[in-house]
């Protein structure tokens, strides 16, 4: 791993965060969603937190695509799991919404579970696994 | 009731987006290392390489079911157990996917990670 790869996992947890921030302050404002009337949920697309929320996951989306391309995903997800601290710390401080005791501990015994992967190597090596990047387009099985 | 709904939603965003992930990371993994193959390829190649695997557009789809499940979710529980629980479950998710339909090496290590996971969003429910 080198710098620039752990610079991209940082910026997928940072957009990831902040984005599901920008929905969440967005979608207080719409207000709730009748559940027989579910296509509400365009009419919250047009709300500027939202859209905020939408540009912030197209920079997540290709920071964690990048990411992908580099390590497993099962090494991907747990090196981002500091965004759950993230996420708790934008609920309380900025939406000011409850955290109690018991969620910091789940978000805490989250990020060590997640931490115990973080230390092992970041891609699954396939036997006769060939040059990715020579390869040209199409649907290998 | 809405504790319900609730959940149904976070079922269906953890499906969705798990699903998306699986099809997403097989289509990186097709295109390999994007940094490698912009340096000998150049940025325009990245982008037509990208868009040239089929298995991302599916995954592209199945987030896009999981960003619109999410924000029906969002609209009636807070981000703080929204966001955490539909998040480690998919990652739980993930992890059986990865193993079966990516063949990653999913060790020892990694499965207990991913109990801690689901035991936390079990305490993050209790509030």
């Amino acid at each position: 791993m080198t710098f620039r790869k752990y610079l991209v996992i940082l910026s997928v947890v940072i957009f990831g965060s902040i984005g599901d921030a920008f929905l969440a302050r967005g979608m207080k404002q719409v207000g709730a969603i009748d559940v027989h009337h579910l296509m509400q949920v365009f009419t919250a697309v047009a709300n500027p937190w939202v859209i905020m929320g939408i540009f912030s996951l197209l920079a997540f989306m290709a920071s964690y695509m990048t990411a992908l391309s580099f390590a497993d995903l099962t090494y991907v997800l747990p090196a981002t799991a500091i965004g759950y601290v993230n996420m708790a710390l934008i609920s309380r401080f900025w939406l000011h919404e409850h955290v109690s005791l018991t969620r910091w501990a789940g978000i805490v015994l989250i990020v060590t579970g997640v931490g115990l992967v973080a230390g092992g190597p970041s891609r699954t090596e396939h036997l006769g696994e060939v040059e990715p990047a020579t390869q040209g387009s199409g649907d290998r099985a | 009731m809405r504790t319900t709904y609730t959940w149904i939603c976070i079922a269906f965003t953890v499906i969705a987006a798990a699903s998306g992930d699986v099809l997403i990371a097989l289509a990186m993994r097709r295109i390999g290392d994007l940094g490698d193959f912009r340096r000998k390829h150049g940025f325009l190649a990245v982008g037509a390489r990208v868009l040239s695997e089929s298995a991302l557009f599916g995954g592209v789809f199945f987030m896009a079911m999981a960003f619109f499940s999410n924000l029906v979710g969002l609209s009636w529980a807070d981000l703080s157990l929204m966001g955490p629980a539909s998040a480690a479950l998919t990652f739980a998710t993930n992890a059986v996917g990865a193993k079966f339909f990516l063949h990653e090496n999913v060790d020892k290590r990694r499965w207990i990670a991913t109990v801690c996971v689901c035991v936390g969003v079990v305490l993050l429910t209790h509030t």
